[in-house]
């Protein structure tokens, strides 16, 4: 059986625009909103991140947007039910992405079947190793039918690379450099060798290329080597400084669409 | 029992390394490479002659007269107080420079909580020539300024951390953060016994010279290796786990660590790990650490920064899961009055953290004919404004 991210990946080969925001930031019933404007406004994947008190993968703003969020009273059992409450109204994947601790409280069973029923398509979990996945969570996952993504980056070795390829279903979560998120302004020659590098291998999942994708320039170079790009931190930076949401996440989508906004 | 780690970097169920796969090389090369530079005779002769020459071991175990009369027993103090720089952190940090140097690394960072292990690490960068950036959260320096500045002194940059509570858990995120982002030619010198696989074997192993010494000093004191307890501090646990190491296979020694309970294991201002944690992944490992129910890291309390952490190293938390060590805490107060005890009885003023493993002394009744060693972790002058503030002297 088909999710939604597989659907959207054969039928839309290349500019997938995913884009994260942390759930219950800048308020904590915002995440729904939040996720109708994006789909409305022609964002193709939806990430949403679970918050967490020690998000080590992360950079400044994305990192105050947890601390945020985590005040404003934002829990993973909390961000499930607003999941089951948007998928009324959005039908583009949904994915959960975040540190593995909250999963492993609400315990990984039980995480897995509500977060598939309540809508969620897949997820990401940096700091889950691989070995872990296959030994511990595959099964349970491939049985709601949920994906998880990996990370690689440009020190990722190339046989590990491959190894990444064959446990993955759906795609790879290219990160564009050695560093935590946050937006840059654009890309070295040294990151454009990377893309290139692994676009070459010919891999059997597509991939999507985060971390520094802030405006139309970097999501056309990323999109030009990759099926697309993931955008984070420039977008919770806009979140926090919107004056009113639906209009200002408008603007942003079609800006990194299209340079003539 | 197997009390060390196994081939995938566990012990039980505890440990593995839980990292981002941006950190997955540099981790990877530690990991294939550790054990064979570590046991190389080469290394371990630069090793033992840095820890001789340079750190003043072996340090001395001490017969301590009148808090043997005090306890009814026969009690012994490990002097890691006396080591240069002020506790054993110095073991850790001396190991993993030549480790580095050896993988070809040019630049350190490192976390410190109340900066002993920041300290160790500017040494032995000073000692060795290499750049070093030590992250410490902003509370923490504002608590611990000599040390901040004895940092500066031996040439490191001292960052502060200004995420999260801004104390040792938000140092460690920050160095954690730095190593993604530079990759190649830094290493992180992790002053526990936590982290991701191999840090926790690493970090024991270089502990354990701790009671190797104890074993060989025991043989010349009572002509027998294995005293009846020991006693030990737990934050993170590097001085237990280096204080317990080989000791673990002797079922007869008992292992006792002592967690920091802060204003009492109720009070919601508590350090005790394992009197109010559960399993979960901190800082790379799978251990047992202090949580919400939800998963979020809760703020620890200790009058002892060193033992102000939320959660144990992997290894203890094993060590806890099968019963091999008997966990108990001991609170701010306690702590406090038992530094004050040891000053007046032996002249020793010790480090708050080792102050916890004096205080555990009373929750126990000895047999006359028992022998007590109590790992003296660090000394006291790093703690002086906290004894003077506390007053009760």
């Amino acid at each position: 059986m088909k999710n939604r991210i597989n659907k959207l990946l054969s039928n839309k080969p290349k500019d997938i625009l995913s884009v994260y925001y942390t759930a219950g930031f800048p308020t904590l019933n915002d995440t729904g909103t939040i996720a109708e404007s994006l789909a409305a406004a022609g964002a193709d994947i939806i990430e949403i991140g679970i918050p967490y008190s020690d998000p080590v993968a992360d950079g400044p703003t994305i990192q105050a947007s947890n601390t945020v969020a985590l005040k404003n009273g934002m829990r993973l059992s909390t961000l499930i039910g607003q999941v089951k409450e948007i998928r009324k109204k959005v039908d583009i994947p949904i994915i959960l992405m975040g540190y593995i601790n909250p999963v492993l409280q609400y315990g990984i069973d039980k995480f897995a079947a509500d977060a598939s029923a309540a809508g969620v398509d897949g997820v990401i979990l940096p700091d889950m190793p691989m070995d872990e996945y296959i030994e511990n969570y595959k099964e349970l996952f491939d049985l709601v039918n949920l994906s998880n993504t990996f990370l690689i980056s440009p020190t990722t070795s190339e046989e590990r690379v491959r190894k990444i390829d064959a446990v993955s279903d759906g795609f790879i979560y290219a990160v564009s450099a050695s560093s935590i998120t946050g937006a840059k302004g654009k890309f070295d020659k040294q990151q454009l060798d990377y893309f290139r590098r692994i676009k070459n291998m010919n891999l059997k999942n597509p991939y999507l290329i985060g971390f520094g994708i802030s405006n139309h320039e970097t999501f056309n170079t990323a999109s030009s080597y990759g099926a697309g790009a993931i955008v984070g931190s420039a977008f919770v930076e806009l979140l926090k400084n919107a004056k009113h949401l639906e209009t200002d996440i408008t603007t942003f989508v079609k800006s990194l669409r299209n340079n003539n906004v | 029992m197997k009390f060390t780690v196994d081939e995938k970097g566990y012990y039980g169920r505890f440990g593995g390394a839980f990292i981002p796969e941006m950190l997955y090389p540099n981790v990877e090369e530690l990991r294939a490479n550790y054990l064979q530079i570590i046991t190389d005779p080469g290394y371990q002769r630069d090793f033992h002659k840095l820890l001789r020459d340079y750190a003043g071991r072996p340090t001395p175990l001490y017969l301590a007269k009148r808090l043997s009369e005090r306890h009814h027993a026969t009690i012994y103090l490990k002097r890691e107080d006396l080591c240069h720089t002020g506790s054993h952190k110095i073991n850790n940090t001396i190991g993993q420079i030549l480790l580095a140097q050896r993988l070809g690394k040019q630049k350190i960072i490192a976390e410190t909580g109340a900066g002993q292990h920041g300290v160790a690490t500017a040494t032995v960068c000073a000692l060795m020539g290499m750049e070093c950036i030590v992250y410490m959260g902003k509370v923490d320096m504002e608590r611990q300024r000599p040390n901040v500045e004895r940092m500066r002194i031996l040439g490191a940059t001292v960052v502060p951390a200004l995420s999260g509570s801004m104390t040792l858990k938000d140092a460690t995120n920050e160095a954690m953060r730095h190593w993604i982002n530079h990759p190649t030619e830094t290493h992180y010198i992790i002053g526990s016994v936590v982290g991701p696989h191999p840090y926790p074997d690493m970090v024991a192993r270089f502990q354990s010279i701790i009671s190797d010494e104890i074993k060989r000093q025991l043989v010349d004191e009572i002509g027998n290796p294995a005293p009846d307890y020991v006693f030990a501090c737990v934050g993170g646990g590097s001085n237990a786990a280096g204080a317990f190491y080989n000791f673990l296979d002797d079922e007869h020694v008992n292992l006792v660590a002592v967690e920091a309970a802060g204003k009492g294991l109720s009070s919601g201002e508590s350090a005790a790990t394992t009197a109010l944690g559960k399993p979960g992944v901190l800082h790379g490992s799978k251990t047992i650490l202090m949580q919400t129910d939800d998963g979020q890291v809760v703020e620890p309390h200790s009058v002892s920064a060193g033992l102000d952490y939320p959660g144990i190293g992997p290894m203890h938390a094993h060590l806890f899961d099968v019963g091999r060590v008997h966990f108990v805490s001991a609170t701010d107060d306690e702590a406090l009055k038992a530094g004050i005890d040891l000053s007046r009885a032996e002249g020793i003023i010790p480090a708050l953290e080792s102050a916890h493993a004096i205080a555990a002394l009373n929750q126990f009744e000895f047999e006359s004919d028992d022998v007590v060693v109590i790992n003296l972790s660090g000394r006291g002058d790093k703690d002086l404004e906290t004894y003077i503030r506390w007053g009760k002297y």
